[in-house]
């Protein structure tokens, strides 16, 4: 819009794996000075985009032109040499290095041979200032910070080698909303100044909120490019998804379901002032088989700790834990797995994936481990497992000797859920079973959780999406602070009622 | 053919096949397998019967590789248990029985689990780091033995001691029969059963196993006990071989030539999937090689460099970027350490 050129035009761009076209022909403009959100589900070709852009994968078919003159980058190095930087989802850097170290890493002024430290820092502080990021001090240790820090620091480092463009790859998926927001500022702060910045995110509101221009892709194809305020929501979706969504009939599925009452039968499981030191503490719940207790709370609230307690992935050290009715001390998962209790962690790649091993085998995990190592799963019944559960939870690619890390987020998070379901648990705690996943996958996984309550599965739901909860839920919990401060049936309770709980200073 | 060569055994066979050629055309009769009083003789089954310790050691080092630790005390407790076995011959009544002789062993075998008893425990229940708690009966095992045999060399004499390391049945070497057994009986208990896959599952991700309940310290504990075992039984072949139990040097350095032989093999010293013939090719590709420097009649200065050579290019032939340079292959295979990976 400031300029007819755009800094960044890649037309016709196709890459190929074995077996799969990833990019059919796809083409993507990046103005200067402008916010420009790529938008598409998972495995629409979004990854594979931004990498054939920096250079990671080399391009089959297409031209990639910056700044008018043509590239064929080969390395993200030269990539960021022709000023196109990029921050991935996961903070790339070193933790245990100090701020300016990192902003500076590799490309430290030098003087005499060594590195002239006094430089160092004079250049960490310019680019932290210029970014509004004057508070952070650059000679503390990097994993000091919080993530949102971290990523900002990232930021930091990319745009410090004058990027004329800077691709963010989910960059909010792990901040609460002030983070975002002061994510944001930086943003504006870069566009202001004239840099090109490619945004890819899986939340519509912030691409809303920040995006002025945006790419649609499906199935590794172009759908088209659009300007952010002539495209509603709702458009918005249809065009990722390639039909039009049935948002509501969704919707009034979960509320048919949550008439019922379950509180008059005995509990699944109740906790009475459950706590461990320095983890969480006061949690007093009774769930019922069949019901969905959702648990809602800030970031850093106590959501995650909350759940390991239940699970014994922590052991509890204040409370008590009935299960069935007799009380229980779950010192590890296996003692909780035992007693019918399910957890999918929120953390996939470090607490779910066991990545080099296929899709079968992780499914088969949970339940081999309970059966124990001497009765092994005969392989033709792991087979039949495996595919019943592609088919009806839709795992793709529909392989189940895939290796488990070479599916995306959404379609990794089915295989987790179905390994759970396949020891049929009478508990089943999911910990942001709908993070970092497209919408598609995602309403079928809310879908998915109806369906199990109404068959008499008891359902803990954790989300940062409070929406999702309210929706879900029959009863929610409230934490504030590592502590369990409000229990309220869901009937009638608003977005703004569980806002009121976690801001009132006495709740 | 392309399938032939993408498999991880492919190039650790054909280097153990080169490595033999080579032999044959410094040595016309080197392959030559001939029977002499009822045993079969030749190079190739001494290939075998002087690897069966290593191979015996790797195979308990691949376990350990594969749930993500190391094993450096082996030739330590090879060492502690031929000290232990021959101490008791020596000492005892009937130094020359069979009873004698077996008595010895069982001690042996019993010392040899007690040990890895030892280093499971401080890996799993402790959380010491493997490479470290491993040093710990590394150098403190073959003080143990010295203890064992005060210091000097024990020399016995009993036979049926003796055929462990040196004698033949049906022809064949009793040692490398041991180790093939092991070996049977590893492989049907890790792929028969689950305990393979939940062995791999805890060397790629150990906390997601422990969370999917998995008995992460259990199976940890379990593959030192089985690398304890294995070195046990390899002490008594050294031993046995030389009818003597030498604190010092027996299974000198066979740390080093297992870990090599688990890595010939494609197994990742980062843990995970493992595969037992693989690591038998690498032990047999390892004893072919110090075969081969007697053969080829290479100085001994010279000898362990020329080892290192040979284990150098066996290890760049498997590493899929120096594969990628050799081919030229346009797109490398790079490894993304990202969630996200768009299919």
């Amino acid at each position: 819009m400031n300029e007819i050129v755009p800094v960044v035009a890649m037309a016709g761009i196709s890459i190929e794996f074995p077996g799969v076209k990833a990019l059919d022909g796809v083409d993507l403009r990046l103005f200067q000075g402008e916010v420009h959100a790529l938008m598409g589900e998972n495995g629409a070709g979004k990854s594979t985009l931004i990498k054939a852009l920096t250079g990671v994968y080399a391009i089959d078919g297409g031209t990639i032109t910056v700044m008018g003159s043509d590239h064929r980058f080969t390395s993200p190095a030269e990539a960021q040499a022709a000023g196109v930087s990029t921050v991935y989802q996961e903070v790339n850097l070193c933790p245990n290095l100090s701020v300016e170290e990192n902003i500076l890493l590799g490309r430290e002024p030098r003087r005499r041979g060594g590195i002239s430290w006094k430089e160092v820092r004079r250049k960490a502080r310019e680019v932290l200032g210029q970014l509004q990021l004057g508070h952070i001090d650059p000679g503390s240790v990097l994993s000091s910070h919080s993530i949102a820090l971290q990523q900002l620091v990232a930021i930091a480092r990319a745009v410090q080698v004058d990027a004329r463009v800077l691709i963010l790859d989910e960059p909010t998926s792990s901040l609460d909303a002030d983070e975002v927001q002061q994510l944001f500022a930086v943003i504006r702060t870069l566009r202001d100044r004239g840099v090109a910045i490619l945004f890819v995110s899986h939340f519509l509101e912030q691409v809303y909120e920040i995006s002025d221009r945006m790419t649609v892709l499906r199935n590794g194809k172009l759908v088209g490019e659009y300007l952010t305020r002539d495209l509603p929501r709702m458009a918005l979706i249809s065009k990722m998804i390639g039909k039009e969504m049935d948002a509501l009939a969704e919707l009034e599925d979960a509320e048919g379901r949550r008439q019922s009452d379950r509180t008059q039968d005995a509990p699944f499981m109740q906790a009475e002032g459950l706590g461990r030191k320095g983890s969480v503490r006061n949690v007093t719940v009774a769930i019922h088989a069949g019901e969905i207790l959702g648990l809602a709370g800030l970031l850093g609230s106590g959501r995650t700790e909350t759940a390991r307690l239940l699970f014994g992935a922590d052991r509890s050290d204040q409370g008590s834990l009935r299960i069935g009715g007799t009380v229980r001390t779950l010192r590890t998962p296996r003692s909780a797995i035992d007693r019918g209790i399910a957890f999918s962690s929120e953390n996939r790649k470090e607490e779910g994936l066991i990545g080099d091993l296929s899709v079968r085998d992780n499914l088969v995990l949970a339940m081999q481990a309970s059966k124990g190592w001497l009765r092994r799963i005969p392989r033709a019944t792991q087979d039949q497992l495996a595919e019943k559960f592609i088919r009806a939870l839709d795992i793709r690619p529909a392989s189940k000797d895939a290796l488990i890390r070479n599916l995306s987020g959404g379609n990794q998070q089915k295989v987790l859920l179905a390994r759970w379901l396949i020891t049929n648990p009478r508990l089943l705690i999911l910990d942001e079973p709908t993070r970092g996943i497209d919408i598609g996958a995602k309403t079928q996984i809310q879908k998915l959780i109806s369906t199990l309550a109404s068959d008499g599965m008891s359902i803990i739901f954790i989300s940062a999406e409070l929406e999702e909860v309210l929706r879900l839920s029959d009863r929610i919990a409230v934490l504030k602070d590592r502590e369990m401060v409000a229990d309220l049936a869901n009937d009638g309770v608003t977005m703004e009622d569980v806002m009121t709980i976690i801001a009132g200073t006495n709740a | 053919m392309n399938a032939l060569l993408k498999h991880r055994l492919t190039w650790p066979v054909l280097a153990l096949v080169l490595l033999l050629l080579l032999n044959q055309l410094f040595r016309a009769d080197f392959l030559a397998v001939r029977v002499q009083d009822g045993h079969l003789f030749g190079s190739l089954i001494d290939i075998l019967r002087n690897g069966a310790p290593t191979i015996l050691i790797a195979l308990g080092m691949t376990l350990v590789i594969a749930s993500r630790g190391i094993d450096l005390s082996v030739g330590a407790v090879a060492a502690i248990s031929g000290a232990v076995s021959c101490t008791y011959i020596y000492n005892s009544p009937d130094p020359s029985s069979f009873r004698t002789a077996a008595v010895a062993v069982v001690i042996a075998v019993a010392v040899g689990l007690a040990l890895g008893l030892w280093n499971g425990f401080l890996v799993s229940v402790v959380g010491i780091q493997p490479i470290i708690a491993t040093l710990v009966l590394m150098t403190a095992g073959r003080g143990l033995a010295q203890l064992v045999t005060d210091g000097q060399i024990i020399s016995v004499s009993n036979d049926s001691y003796q055929a462990i390391g040196a004698g033949f049945f049906l022809g064949l070497p009793i040692s490398i029969l041991i180790a093939a057994v092991a070996f049977g009986v590893a492989g049907l208990l890790t792929r028969r059963t689950a305990l393979g896959t939940l062995i791999e599952a805890v060397g790629i991700n150990p906390v997601a196993s422990r969370l999917a309940g998995l008995n992460a310290r259990n199976i940890t504990w379990t593959v030192y006990v089985f690398s304890g075992l294995c070195a046990a039984v390899a002490g008594l072949m050294i031993s046995s071989n030389v009818t003597a139990a030498d604190a010092n040097n027996a299974g000198l350095y066979i740390e080093m030539d297992a870990i090599l032989a688990v890595v010939i093999g494609g197994t990742s010293l980062a843990g995970g999937r493992y595969s037992l013939v693989g690591t038998l090719v690498g032990a047999l590709i390892i004893q072919t090689l110090t075969t081969t420097v007697y053969t080829l009649g290479i100085p001994p200065e010279v000898t362990l460099v020329f080892k290192a050579l040979v284990v150098i290019i066996v290890c760049l032939l498997q590493s899929s970027k120096a594969r990628a340079l050799l081919g030229r292959r346009r797109r490398p295979v790079t490894e993304q350490s990202e969630v996200k990976v768009s299919i």
